[in-house]
């Protein structure tokens, strides 16, 4: 499958097609704009402006990467072990829920001891949730693609029922939310900068899966299961237990997104935390070809992007959603360029000789 | 309203069945009709939502609903010829392309539609079948949007194609062997492109029934999912157009029960209740999937069930 090909091949040319389709993809956006009669040069200045500009855009732009970098390990993970996870904004909510519960029911205990209980209450939660997809998957073929979203509608149900009710601060009147976390537990932000610890697990947790997929066996393992399943169950590699981990360490990442959400922005679970870094994460795994450490710098780019969409708003009356426009051109035209690996004579090996895979589709 | 007590909520489910199933029904079908070549698109999702703003838009500027539904229709076909010709390139994955045109689908819909949240714009009309009844909530089940009607005589239209014209015999052997179908001289991509079309067409006609009749408005929460649903609806049907129909009344019965429980007074599990399609997927999914051998009538070529 077209996925498990990362890592593999020059480096020079998994460099430059995804670079190509992303600047095709904001060419086509600025055409786009053009013929709404917008000048596209003054959209990419605003976008530019309200994404990396200014300090204040800056802490925006690295505050919504952090979820992204963890959202989009959710479907890189899996997508080393040959699956294709989109569950990551389900595993995001209830790993908050869990977290805030969590932070509520230990609230007094020393703030170090409850910060770390929420945070692997939320791994917790959003791990065993993708898990799900990955054991019905194993050992029922469910198609993982469909039942982890599924998954996540569940997940949203279920996140919205307990919010609304049985878990429900009876003092939030106009949103309701869980009981506050307590100021003592709330996380806070790196040193020397103005963004939360959101960003620094996201970055640990990309080098250690960088680590863990491309420097060990159990990696190679993982890696073999995605290039064929067949032939990593003939060489005794237990497959099973590959892919459901692979999935839980993945949910595991989106579950802590929730969570660090929740500990370090609202201070309790609510409907504000569903909001859409799951989706978004889907396309940064994309972009980055399913390289944890490549997920680090899409995540910046497109938390730019969508930080800029309240400057877009304000000065050019464009609609919130034109953020959205951008991203969906640019993946429609990164998934199309797949088509282009191995055609360009510049990037292939001297005297190799590079079989190519068949004409169909995986 | 006459108080029926508990007898309302299996009206109310029936009613709800009649008239929420319409969407399962028209993506099922054009699912039904992509998968059966062999390729599936899981960016009906977003065709669905494409496909309501237009309705809706079209309907508002021209005055005419069915105006809106033939928009609809035609901005489906339009994504879903972007599908189809995606897919046609060598070592593209179709469900990757799936998921990115749902969220280039709805995020275009969100932007395009943004001036029409607002305005009302005129909806398709009822068929009343419930006159005869005295009792309101049964007048209410019984009133039937013609689309329904449409679309089940598709769903047998559709089946008796497959089986008995030159058109649905070319469309099962690229489904079931590319390779048959290049030694018969078909372009296997050609033929997968026209059926990717034709599911975005239904879908996006799908769609325009959201905006234009139930719930019949416009707004950036319209589709829940649906699009995505009615993919797993065509497995649980086994690709037989017949059998989608019932399953989308089934599935249109579980989605109105949340609704149906709430107009007699329960109302805690309001979520819950409205999650009930959702798990009734997962579990049709799991019972019917097995990792040993694939899905009895399963196209041979499908990517999700090999």
């Amino acid at each position: 499958m077209a996925l498990a090909r990362t890592g593999l091949g020059p480096a020079a040319e998994a460099l430059a097609i995804p670079v190509g389709a992303l600047l095709a993809g904001v060419v086509l956006f600025g055409l786009f704009v053009a013929v709404l009669g917008q000048s596209p040069l003054e959209v990419y200045g605003l976008i530019y402006k309200g994404a990396f500009a200014s300090s204040f855009s800056w802490q925006n732009t690295l505050s919504r990467a952090a979820p992204l970098i963890l959202t989009a390990l959710c479907v890189a993970l899996p997508a080393q072990a040959g699956l294709m996870v989109i569950g990551a904004e389900g595993a995001l909510a209830l790993g908050g829920l869990a977290a805030a519960v969590t932070g509520h029911g230990l609230d007094g205990a020393a703030p170090l001891a409850v910060k770390s209980a929420m945070l692997a209450a939320g791994l917790l939660a959003g791990g065993a949730w993708v898990a799900i997809a990955a054991a019905l998957r194993q050992y029922r073929g469910v198609n993982e693609t469909i039942s982890s979203l599924l998954l996540t509608y569940v997940a949203i149900a279920l996140f919205n029922h307990l919010v609304e009710g049985p878990l429900r601060d009876p003092a939030s009147l106009n949103k309701p939310s869980t009981h506050p976390i307590g100021a003592a537990n709330a996380i806070g932000s790196l040193p020397g900068l103005d963004v939360h610890w959101g960003l620094g697990f996201g970055v640990i947790f990309c080098v250690a899966m960088y680590v863990l997929v491309f420097h060990t066996t159990w990696g190679f393992g993982l890696r073999i299961v995605g290039g064929n399943a067949r032939a990593a169950r003939l060489a005794g590699l237990p497959v099973a237990r590959l892919v459901v981990l692979a999935c839980f360490l993945g949910g595991g990442a989106a579950g802590l997104a929730g969570a660090t959400e929740v500990a370090a922005v609202h201070g309790n679970a609510n409907a504000s935390l569903i909001a859409g870094y799951g989706y978004t994460g889907i396309l940064v795994a994309f972009i980055a070809r399913q390289n944890p450490l490549a997920i680090i710098p899409v995540a910046v780019l497109l938390g730019g992007i969508s930080a800029s969409g309240g400057m877009l708003q304000r000065r050019l009356d464009m609609p919130d959603a034109t953020v959205l426009v951008l991203q969906g051109m640019v993946f429609m035209l990164i998934l199309a360029s797949e088509t282009l690996y191995g055609r360009f004579r510049i990037f292939r090996p001297r005297e190799a000789e590079v079989a190519t895979p068949a004409g169909k589709p995986a | 309203m006459t108080d029926l007590g508990w007898w309302g909520v299996p009206i109310a489910v029936l009613g709800g069945a009649l008239r929420v199933s319409t969407p399962f029904l028209f993506v099922s079908l054009g699912e039904c009709i992509t998968e059966k070549s062999g390729r599936i698109n899981l960016g009906l999702e977003g065709i669905l939502v494409m496909g309501a703003m237009t309705g809706y838009a079209a309907s508002y500027t021209t005055g005419s609903p069915w105006t809106g539904v033939i928009a609809a229709g035609f901005a489906g076909l339009l994504l879903g010829t972007l599908h189809g010709l995606i897919c046609s390139l060598p070592r593209v994955n179709d469900i990757a392309v799936g998921i990115g045109l749902m969220l280039f689908g709805t995020g275009f819909a969100f932007f395009l539609g943004k001036p029409y949240v607002q305005p009302k714009a005129p909806t398709l009309p009822a068929i009343a079948f419930g006159d005869w009844s005295s009792v309101p909530q049964i007048q209410a089940a019984l009133k039937v949007n013609p689309l329904f009607l449409i679309g089940i005589a598709l769903a047998f239209l559709l089946a008796w194609a497959f089986r008995n014209t030159r058109w649905g015999l070319v469309v099962r052997m690229v489904g079931d062997s590319s390779d048959a179908a290049r030694a018969m001289g078909y372009r296997v991509n050609t033929v997968r492109t026209l059926c990717t079309a034709a599911g975005g067409f239904l879908a996006g006609i799908g769609g325009s029934f959201l905006s234009l009749y139930y719930p019949g408005s416009w707004s950036e929460g319209l589709s829940s999912g649906q699009g995505l649903m009615a993919v797993a609806l065509v497995i649980f049907a086994r690709w037989q157009p017949v059998n989608c129909f019932y399953a989308a009344l089934l599935f249109g019965g579980a989605g109105s029960l949340g609704p149906a429980l709430q107009s007699v007074g329960v109302t805690s599990g309001y979520y819950l209740f409205n999650a009930a399609p959702y798990v009734l997927t997962l579990g049709i999914m799991i019972a019917t999937c097995s990792t040993r051998r694939s899905l009895a009538g399963a196209p041979g070529e499908l990517s999700i069930v090999k």
